[in-house]
């Protein structure tokens, strides 16, 4: 199903909608949004593209492979809760940073965060796995 | 004492490895760890003989009153002597007898983790610890009566002793709990005998105790078993005979008798199994020409004669019972591992095929010539005070003296034969044309034997150097109340019943062609046990391959049946049957809105169903899906219903992948089909109805949202509580499930990878 349409409104939609991922993504912990939903918004920015082009085209805009991705997201997790441990907590503890960031405030900086990256991953690897793998049959 | 545990262990760890340094010295290396252990044990010889008991604890899982209690007292030092003394010759004997076998390394993981759960089961006082250590030594052995998996004989042996043995352990296990709950500790020396024998539960305790030693130690009906465990290693089968596996049940009788026994319950179901278990053992001894068989069988013999003895119970009997213990320990090991070097010089074990052995294997046919006197009960050896022993405590026993007398005389009469057989048939005569030219063992497989079979009879010359830890090796009992072990008694009727059984030894060894061919045409395996066993299997297999084709059907339609079927009908179970609560179903707060989603939802649901295009049941869906996107947002949860809308959003691209390969729309229900889903998915769906009801209506605990709320922004810096109970409160979760969704989506693509590949080989 080769659009034209399709194919321009794919082009421009993608770059937004993962945008707007990452904008789930860092915002979550205070407004709704997290890795997970993060994860799936950038799912379907790929799943377009595979819709409009092709999977292998998908893939290849991804320039990871899906296993290694979703591998990074779960060694991220198990990082953030590493960190914990280090400084004599129990796992999964989380530990935050206060970042001064000049005139514009501080940024707090936490594992939390990290988690949050591998979940994000996690999910927009497994589901591209399942919607790529579909779609290539 | 745990030090010694964990060494075993940590040897059976370390095997594989030290056999890719040591190569043919592994045997001679790793002997060494047990032959420690067996010092190490023996230095505590002293003070248990002189009463004390050592103890050690270690907390492992206190909330389920699962400790790690070792203790040392004579009954368990007895056997830990045995399981390392005998294991350190094993362990010699196997590295010479499987030399050059490319597993042997392997071999030696599951030898001593065999011996390690061993010395677990016979040194933890805690009956859950000993439960587990039970069940560790059932797969261990199983790993060796299996350990020629090549064959499929071997299989079938390995996968009969488990399952018997297992079996028996989940009985066992239950009765624990009983017994746990009813005199409320699961230490052994705390527990007391009177709380648990009036207790309502005593007999079903009881029974359940009983099955699992039962089947351990091979006790009638479970006897099948053990001859089938000869398809193990021959070192494999010494060792389970001589000092561990098949004793462990005889053990537990032994440790709980001062708890459990002493009623008329206990008396009679373990004097009627053991005494059967002896007299059958002891029947199909004679029937067997193949040397494992015939040992196995006598090992059943005995074990039954050492379960008669405990549900005796008498002083007399109990301490009979330890003495012959140590006896057949001794004998039954030298016997097994000659057999072992017999085959391994001849390549047969056959008794009608050997004959002549005696010129080229002088020091094997010293030593189970020795063991034979043993075995036969002849003086001066070990074995005549235990039978003495035992026939002195059959004559003691009160009102069924004669019973026991009679038993015990018609067991002895046909071990005499047996170790006859044993002793003449293979060595005498002369030499006979065999599979191989027969020739002496080498040293590390004729030590053992030669060990063993001596100590019978520096034992019988000595008495006294066990007899005070034998004294000591029935709980309960005072070594007072007992006269010392002595070689000579005077002329006492045992002494007569000896003679008696002597001679009727020899008469049943003269006659032992005739009974042969006599149990033969009898053909016992044909409406044995083992018929009933094989018949389980059978109808076990088929009922798990009807049930599978009924469950896994490969539907999904039928799945999805199955599921909901069992759901509804639980939940619905629970709330008919556990609800006192009646349901309110208050209809004046629904604002405007929510009727309309909620009208919008039912009508879309209701176009699904009905519609005969694909596209539009999945356009349907997508409004049900919103809808519930909607509800989750009037009800103040965005977070949700923004996962929820791309939920759908993403749902609806897979449909738009899926729905370009499946075939087109087909008439696959009839109309009483779709009447009966229309009824399961309305049950259904009343049933949920009345769950979300009960679940608002009903507080039963408070609720756990206030700490979340008031601890969000202190403790994890997040104002959007959703997301932090996800990363923070409940971050352990959450990593659980994104493995499990990762491990999925391999899953996945491998399965769908398959599919390809298979469609591109057709």
């Amino acid at each position: 199903m080769t659009s034209l349409i399709f194919n321009a409104v794919v082009r421009a939609l993608q770059p937004l909608l993962l945008l707007f991922s990452v904008l789930l993504l860092l915002s979550g912990h205070h407004e709704p949004g997290g890795g997970f939903t993060g994860g799936l918004v950038a799912a379907s920015a790929f799943a377009l593209h595979a819709a409009a082009n092709d999977p292998a085209s998908a893939r290849r805009a991804l320039h990871i492979p899906l296993t290694k991705l979703i591998g990074v997201g779960l060694l991220c997790g198990i990082a953030s809760g590493l960190v914990g441990t280090v400084t004599g907590k129990t796992f999964l503890t989380s530990v935050w940073l206060k970042v001064g960031a000049g005139g514009l405030g501080s940024l707090e900086l936490g594992t939390p965060l990290l988690f949050d990256l591998g979940v994000y991953l996690v999910v927009l690897g497994v589901t591209l796995t399942f919607i790529l793998s579909l779609a290539e049959k | 004492m745990t030090v010694a545990l964990l060494v075993g262990f940590a040897t059976a760890t370390l095997a594989p490895g030290i056999h890719l340094v040591a190569r043919r010295w592994t045997g001679a290396v790793l002997a060494v760890v047990p032959a420690a252990l067996f010092v190490y044990f023996m230095s505590l010889l002293g003070p248990v003989t002189a009463g004390a008991t050592l103890s050690e604890q270690h907390a492992w899982s206190p909330r389920l009153m699962l400790q790690l209690s070792l203790r040392v007292d004579g009954l368990s030092l007895l056997f830990v002597l045995l399981i390392t003394g005998i294991g350190a010759l094993v362990t010699l004997y196997a590295g010479r007898y499987l030399e050059g076998h490319p597993h042997l390394g392997r071999f030696f993981l599951f030898f001593f983790t065999f011996m390690a759960s061993m010395l677990g089961l016979v040194l933890s006082d805690n009956l859950l610890a000993l439960f587990i250590f039970w069940e560790l030594t059932s797969l261990s052995s199983y790993l060796l009566i299996g350990f020629d998996h090549t064959r499929e004989t071997s299989r079938a042996a390995a996968l009969q002793g488990l399952l018997v043995t297992v079996g028996g352990g989940q009985a066992l296990l239950l009765g624990f709990l009983l017994l746990g709950a009813a005199t409320g500790t699961f230490e052994i020396s705390q527990l007391s005998g009177l709380s648990a024998r009036e207790h309502p539960l005593y007999p079903g305790m009881l029974l359940l105790v009983l099955a699992g030693a039962f089947t351990k130690s091979a006790q009638f009906p479970f006897h099948f078993w053990l001859p089938g465990a000869m398809a193990a290693p021959t070192p494999v089968s010494a060792y389970l005979h001589s000092a561990t596996m098949v004793k462990a049940g005889v053990y537990l009788l032994a440790r709980l008798s001062p708890v459990l026994g002493g009623t008329a319950l206990w008396g009679t179901s373990l004097s009627l199994v053991g005494a059967i278990t002896m007299l059958l053992g002891a029947l199909l001894a004679l029937g067997e020409r193949d040397l494992k068989r015939v040992l196995a069988y006598a090992t059943v013999c005995v074990l039954g004669t050492l379960t008669f003895l405990l549900g005796m119970g008498t002083p007399a009997a109990l301490h009979a019972a330890g003495v012959f213990l140590l006896a057949h320990a001794l004998y039954k090991g030298a016997l097994f591992l000659s057999a072992g070097s017999i085959d391994h010089a001849t390549g047969t074990r056959d008794l009608s095929l050997l004959g002549g052995l005696r010129r080229a294997m002088p020091v094997t046919a010293t030593a189970v010539g020795l063991s034979a006197l043993s075995m036969a009960g002849l003086t001066p050896a070990f074995g005549f005070i235990a039978k003495e022993l035992v026939y002195e405590a059959a004559l003691q026993e009160g009102p069924a003296t004669w019973l026991a007398t009679v038993a015990s005389a018609l067991t002895f009469m046909p071990l005499v034969a047996v170790a006859a057989m044993l002793a003449l048939q293979p060595f005498l005569g002369p030499s006979r044309e065999l599979p191989h030219a027969p020739h002496e063992a080498p040293a590390g497989m004729w030590l053992g034997p030669l060990v063993l079979s001596a100590l019978g009879l520096v034992l019988g010359a000595q008495p006294a150097l066990v007899g005070g830890l034998l004294a000591r090796a029935s709980p309960g009992l005072e070594p007072s109340e007992l006269a010392p072990l002595k070689l000579w008694h005077g002329l006492t009727p045992a002494l007569g019943l000896s003679v008696l059984s002597l001679a009727g030894g020899v008469g049943l060894f003269l006659l032992r062609d005739r009974i042969r061919a006599f149990l033969a045409r009898l053909r016992l395996g044909r409406w044995g046990p083992e018929r009933a066993y094989t018949w389980g299997l059978g109808a076990m297999l088929q009922v798990a391959g009807f049930q599978t084709r009924l469950l896994q059907s490969g539907y999904l339609r039928r799945y999805l049946l199955v599921t909901i079927l069992t759901i509804g009908g639980l939940t619905a179970y629970a709330l008919v049957a556990r609800s006192g609560v009646r349901l309110r179903l208050e209809l004046s707060d629904v604002e405007v809105h929510e009727a309309v989603l909620g009208g919008l939802m039912v009508l879309a649901a209701l176009a699904a169903a009905n519609s005969r295009s694909r596209l539009a049941s999945v356009a349907a869906m997508g409004v049900v899906g919103f809808g519930v996107a909607l509800v989750f947002l009037f009800f103040g949860a965005p977070d949700l219903a923004l996962t929820q809308s791309i939920v759908e959003a993403l749902t609806v691209v897979v449909f738009l992948l899926a729905l370009f390969n499946l075939p087109h729309y087909q008439e696959l229900s009839s109309r009483s089909t779709r009447a009966r889903d229309l009824l399961i998915s309305l049950a259904f769906g009343a049933v949920m109805t009345g769950l979300v009801l009960m679940v608002t209506q009903n507080q039963l605990y408070p609720p756990i949202s206030d700490y979340f709320l008031e601890n969000s922004v202190p403790a994890a810096h997040g104002r959007n509580v959703v997301n932090v109970i996800l990363v923070d409160f409940r971050a352990l979760d959450t990593l659980g499930e994104i493995t499990v969704l990762a491990i999925s989506a391999l899953g996945v693509a491998a399965l769908l990878k398959l599919g390809h590949g298979r469609e591109a080989g057709r």
